[in-house]
């Protein structure tokens, strides 16, 4: 039998250790939610507070009260769930061809759509600027779906690729025997077992499109104005009010964070695997 | 392709056909939508880079041939950006892969409150970059920031330290930032590698006596080399492509101190915007990038082949 080793040395060596790392991530936004629920007047003389029984929701109360902030979560929402929906909508039966067919181009095509996931967003911008101008799409949700659709489709067609190649193609090829076409094969077998990949990556998605900033920056405007790009107009005019901010901070980061606590098991599974993007 | 049923093709001759036509008329979405959103607008950035071309000012335009990249060459701002540039990826990759192979040397051990710590650990890589920029802007904040009442209260400094309006420290102060933000997608992947060494290998090397030094050389790092092989270069290209955090928390500033060449296409184009110079710097920024994407697209293709 193997000696266990003994708590107290566990706990030296690994939980404090960890613990140690686990502060270091969630420090910085611990920070602010205790910037976001001390009072403001107590923020300037005295520092945050770590009290509870100091706390307060003033500044969220604030955000929500007089701010537009519940209008651009609203915008943030449409946008990332527009993402979602097209970018899926593409690179399902793409990840399903590249999988499950040879064909000529097949090499190309994959290397083209890992190409597009490293190129530099701001080569993009320029002239997506340009172009959704002279469509007359600026300051309209599509634009910016359609530009987070740029990180979305390439990143999504090779997640996907990987999740239908983990489908045993004997799934597929039985069911052609029993009489299926390749497309009710796709429909029947493969779509449903696919159902946890394409979940996973539709919430992969809609995480980058949420905390998504420079197009939303560039592409968007007053009508379109996103989570992202009004929260920096929390800041004041003369002094920036950090409790307002904080609290901005953390509504506006909580969808996507909640989201990914919640699957970052499987998302992490599926980012590994095919250790594309993350 | 046509629309014809799939079910009633497969009954007469042209299944064939239809098979050979399928796998592009699936991936056609796909790939009309890349190429108009993706493939377009990079030759359209590429073609404005050879124009005086300045936005809201359409009459001036003029065609000026490498004209933009001349003046890239005698540019001051140029290097400078592409100094940082290099400074900023040679700090921030190692330090979030050392970081993050740390992290994800202890997640892998034996403890209660494993899954839990290994889901708070990845925390800051789902927080968006604008909040993330924001925070760190509030913790470097000279007057009641925490990091110099931090630093202050341990005694490592003597004054505060105006973190982001010191051109000296504000480039490292938005390396910390940074490092903080992507330590966590390294912790993910080594795991990842860890858990595919076999166990045995550490049993087979306990017996022989090796020491824990001993043991992480020989089986740990050749087990997860080609994950921090893949991971650091996939870092690098977002590393030097990012731009939001460093926007939102320094704008460039304090003067060109925390310029990078991609920010400064964006600041070209967005405050002068001189869309023509800003394409040519974000042309240029790319061409120098490729090398880099060329070596991680050719290892992720042949790991896909294998």
């Amino acid at each position: 039998m193997r000696r266990r080793p003994s708590t107290l040395r566990r706990i030296l060596t690994t939980d404090l250790p960890v613990a140690a790392i686990v502060l270091v991530a969630l420090g910085p936004f611990a920070w602010m939610f205790l910037t976001s629920v001390t009072p403001g007047d107590r923020l300037a003389a005295a520092g945050v507070a770590a009290n509870p029984l100091d706390w307060s929701v003033e500044h969220y109360v604030r955000l929500f009260a007089r701010t537009s902030f519940a209008a651009n979560m609203g915008h943030s929402l449409i946008v990332a769930l527009g993402t979602v929906v097209v970018g899926l909508s593409v690179s399902v039966p793409a990840a399903y061809a590249i999988s499950r067919f040879r064909f000529p181009g097949r090499r190309v095509l994959m290397l083209q759509f890992l190409l597009v996931n490293m190129f530099p967003v701001v080569l993009l911008i320029l002239p997506l600027f340009v172009l959704m101008r002279q469509a007359g799409l600026l300051d309209t949700h599509l634009a910016l779906i359609l530009a987070n659709a740029t990180v979305a489709i390439p990143f999504s067609v090779w997640m996907l690729t990987s999740y239908v190649d983990g489908i045993p193609k004997s799934l597929d090829e039985a069911a052609m025997t029993d009489g299926c076409s390749q497309l009710s094969a796709l429909r029947r077998v493969v779509l449903p077992l696919l159902a946890p990949g394409i979940v996973s990556t539709g919430i992969y998605i809609f995480i980058t499109a949420w905390n998504e900033y420079l197009y939303a920056l560039t592409l968007g405007g007053r009508s379109t104005r996103t989570m992202t790009v009004a929260i920096q107009t929390l800041i004041g005019e003369y002094q920036i009010e950090w409790g307002l901010l904080s609290a901005g901070g953390i509504v506006g980061a909580l969808p996507a964070t909640v989201l990914f606590l919640f699957v970052q098991r499987r998302l992490v599974g599926g980012l590994t695997q095919g250790a594309v993007k993350g | 392709m046509t629309a014809a049923s799939p079910d009633l093709a497969l009954l007469d001759g042209a299944p064939r056909r239809r098979l050979r036509l399928l796998p592009y008329a699936m991936l056609s979405p796909a790939v009309i939508v890349t190429v108009a959103i993706v493939f377009l607008p990079m030759l359209q950035a590429a073609s404005m880079s050879l124009y005086d071309l300045v936005l809201w000012k359409p009459n001036a335009t003029a065609f000026v041939g490498l004209g933009n990249y001349v003046k890239l060459w005698g540019d001051p701002v140029f290097w400078i950006a592409l100094g940082h540039t290099a400074l900023w990826i040679g700090l921030t990759v190692p330090l979030q892969m050392g970081l993050g192979l740390v992290a994800a040397l202890l997640l892998a051990r034996e403890f209660p409150w494993r899954g839990l710590a290994r889901a708070l650990v990845i925390v800051p890589w789902a927080l968006p970059s604008v909040v993330i920029a924001l925070m760190w802007r509030w913790i470097y904040d000279p007057t009641i920031g925490i990091a110099n009442e931090l630093l202050l209260r341990i005694g490592l400094v003597k004054a505060a330290v105006p973190w982001l309006a010191d051109p000296d420290v504000a480039l490292y102060a938005v390396v910390a930032t940074l490092t903080w933000q992507g330590f966590p997608f390294f912790a993910v992947m080594i795991l990842a590698g860890l858990q595919s060494i076999p166990k045995s290998h550490y049993e087979a090397a306990a017996i022989d006596g090796a020491s824990p030094w001993r043991q992480f050389r020989h089986i740990t790092l050749p087990g997860i080399a080609g994950v921090l092989a893949t991971a650091g270069l996939l870092r690098i290209i977002w590393v030097a492509n990012s731009i939001d955090v460093i926007f939102v928390m320094t704008g460039g500033g304090p003067g060109y101190a925390t310029y990078t060449l991609p920010l400064y296409a964006f600041v070209k184009a967005r405050q002068n915007l001189d869309f023509g110079y800003g394409s040519a710097i974000a042309v240029t920024f790319t061409l120098l990038l490729a090398g880099v994407v060329a070596v991680y697209v050719a290892r992720t293709a042949r790991e896909r082949a294998r």
